[in-house]
């Protein structure tokens, strides 16, 4: 049995073939960056594309960016695993883009230039503001990179074969320095083309498997959950919820905490609102989510029968057993279907998505820093769009170091509560703040910063007093907290996600510094603000080259 | 910069006015009267399925024929909706809230105000 063989050794498939597809993605990327990278003079074709990208290539990059290897690794071995709980994320995940859609996006579009600091600093005052959007833009960034970053160590380690530590940090620092060159040289065009790149690899891939995994079973999707059935210890449990998250009433509001950080997390990512500065108008940007939506929503069913398709012909005791664990279920199914050669396509894709998806985040962070705290800060507006760019840059190298470094140090570690956690910001923080400044005509600057430190710094506290940071223990009595020595247990809040309680505190805090506060809204701001958010007068057009 | 600094008075002026004409109050009555009870219809439809995977384990394990569960028909069901409100909105946007928003930008001479890119 090839697939037993392939669980027990500490890698599956050939690294020789998994290299060669890497080499060959990263030396076509980079092509495509360096020939991408020609027109990179102005702030607008460093941080935004020129926003000279069609509503379809933007979506196509949007999926990219947000299919990231938690959603293909991580949805695929939760269903894998532990059944329909893992196909409740997907869930969350894709309705999640109906708020961009409808309240979000075209608003967005019409109102600000690079970042999301654009908007909310509008008609407020614009040095606080910008500041605290600034720093929850980081905070995001960070958490959401530093799981990226800390994933690829893990990742590289099944697919190549790597084990050892050092190793594995030597992997990291390739992958931040190649991402830093895509960020350097290709800016938001030469990022934009890698996701696209990206994201039609692991559409197609997916695709390609799902049809082989439902064409095993005579196209019949109930004979595939018979054989899911059949392979695990939990039998016709894997068909319902629970198996995750119904433990016991803690875990199932948790779960309700995750539904809830997830659905309004999406629309409050900064480097999700960044890319619809990338097209040229409102109705591109419509067209970019209406794209993105069909392509995440279309793969999200892929990885339902991919899922549920790795418990049937891999089974959940092999998943668990291979160095990747959870993570695994995808690679390991490409490898029973398609041999070492489809293995290494699929490991290609993932460790492109890791790649893209970095690349995006730094991006964001970069134009964050230089555009909001640099530039309209410390510079108060007066530096011209070249010094820009170029502190930019050097913020992008910076980042890059960090990444590396935190990466190295988090490798091993339990992450995946980052990405947890950045959501959660995301929507406590974040979407209040655009939602108000967008359609609350009194909220004003006291409000916007309640909301914004608050959010973070409720959803932030919450996070380090919660299980996931010390005090969890699995059955076995094994650590399974960030903080693995288990004397040490300082957590008092109960759920792993915090967005049941930050996210209405950011909501509160929003309105109640509003009402608190004498300052009254700018009218004509405001005014300016709803006819060009809504008839898109005044907007920023496409750079012409 | 065009967020941040003082416009000019009348470009001020410009926008307060159309902001008061009946005709922006009319379009934005009809952005949020189509926008808002359509976010509220797909959050309430999602809460309920999340709150049912989370409480109602043997209803949603219940087994409507072969394999396939109404946990699985319901879940399929939000990518369904997922779809439909994006293409109903796209087509509410693209016939009915495009054109009024084109025809009251050029109305009132707002199109080419400002905007694009300094170089």
């Amino acid at each position: 049995m090839n697939a037993l063989a392939a669980a027990e050794s500490t890698k599956v498939g050939n690294s020789t073939v998994n290299i060669l597809i890497f080499a060959a993605f990263v030396l076509v990327t980079l092509a495509i960056v360096i020939r991408a990278s020609r027109n990179n003079s102005t702030a607008a074709d460093y941080y935004a594309g020129g926003r000279a990208f069609t509503g379809r290539q933007n979506g196509i990059a949007i999926s990219g960016d947000y299919l990231s290897a938690a959603s293909f690794l991580g949805i695929a071995g939760a269903i894998a695993v532990n059944g329909y709980d893992g196909f409740l994320y997907s869930i969350g995940f894709l309705v999640a883009w109906l708020v961009a859609l409808l309240l979000v996006a075209e608003l967005l579009r019409n109102t600000g230039r690079f970042t999301m600091a654009d908007v909310l600093s509008f008609r407020l005052r614009q040095r606080p503001v910008r500041t605290a959007a600034a720093v929850s833009t980081l905070a995001v960034s960070f958490f959401y990179l530093l799981a990226q970053m800390a994933g690829a160590g893990g990742l590289v380690a099944l697919l190549l074969g790597i084990d050892g530590k050092a190793a594995q940090s030597v992997v990291i620092a390739v992958v931040g320095v190649i991402m830093v060159f895509y960020v350097l040289v290709g800016g938001m065009k030469g990022t934009t083309w890698v996701q696209i790149v990206k994201a039609a690899l692991l559409i197609v891939g997916a695709a390609a498997m799902t049809v082989w995994v439902l064409g095993k079973y005579g196209m019949n999707m109930s004979d595939l959950l018979q054989g899911a059935v059949d392979n695990s210890k939990s039998g016709t449990d894997v068909l319902g919820p629970g198996l995750q998250y119904g433990k016991d009433s803690t875990t199932k509001l948790d779960f309700v905490s995750l539904g809830l950080a997830l659905v309004l997390g999406t629309a409050g990512l900064p480097h999700v609102l960044m890319r619809f500065y990338t097209v040229p108008s409102a109705k591109e940007a419509r067209n970019s989510v209406v794209w993105a939506i069909w392509l995440i929503g279309i793969f999200y069913l892929f990885t339902l029968v991919l899922g549920y398709g790795a418990a049937a012909l891999v089974g959940p005791d092999k998943i668990l057993a291979a160095p990747g664990k959870v993570n695994s279920a995808a690679p390991l199914l490409a490898y029973e279907l398609g041999g070492e050669v489809l293995l290494g396509v699929i490991s290609a894709v993932a460790f492109a998505t890791i790649l893209a998806v970095v690349a995006g985040l730094t991006i964001t962070a970069s134009a964050s820093f230089a555009h909001d705290i640099y530039a309209n800060v410390i510079k108060k507006g007066t530096v011209d769009s070249a010094g820009e760019v170029r502190v930019a840059r050097i913020t992008a190298l910076v980042i890059g170091v960090i990444a590396i470094v935190g990466g190295i140090f988090a490798n091993g570690q339990n992450v995946a509560f980052l990405v947890a956690l950045a959501f959660a910001i995301a929507a406590s923080a974040n979407l209040p703040t655009i939602l108000y400044s967008l359609f609350w005509r009194r909220f004003n600057t006291r409000g916007a910063l309640w909301s914004m430190y608050g959010g973070l710094g409720c959803a932030l506290i919450l996070i380090i007093f919660s299980p996931v940071v010390s005090g969890k223990v699995d059955k076995a009595g094994k650590a399974t907290s960030m903080i693995t020595d288990t004397s040490i247990d300082f957590h008092w809040f109960p759920l792993d996600n915090p967005g049941i309680v930050s996210i209405p505190v950011g909501f509160f805090l929003g309105w109640l510094g509003t009402v608190t506060s004498k300052e009254k809204s700018d009218d004509a701001k405001f005014a300016e603000m709803e006819v060009r958010s809504l008839t898109g007068a005044g907007a920023e057009k496409a750079v012409e080259h | 910069m065009s967020s941040g600094s003082e416009l000019p008075a009348d470009a001020a002026q410009g926008y307060l006015r159309v902001e008061q004409s009946p005709e922006f109050k009319d379009l934005r009555s009809r952005f949020r009267r189509f926008v808002f009870p359509m976010t509220a219809v797909f959050l309430i439809w999602y809460f309920a399925y999340v709150l049912l995977g989370a409480y109602a384990h043997d209803f949603m394990a219940h087994k409507l024929f072969g394999n396939i569960t109404v946990g699985l028909v319901l879940g399929l069901l939000q990518f369904v909706s997922t779809f439909a409100i994006t293409m109903i909105y796209v087509r509410w946007a693209n016939r009915v809230f495009d054109p009024a928003a084109e025809k009251l930008a050029a109305s009132v001479g707002l199109t080419e105000h400002e905007g694009g890119e300094q170089r």
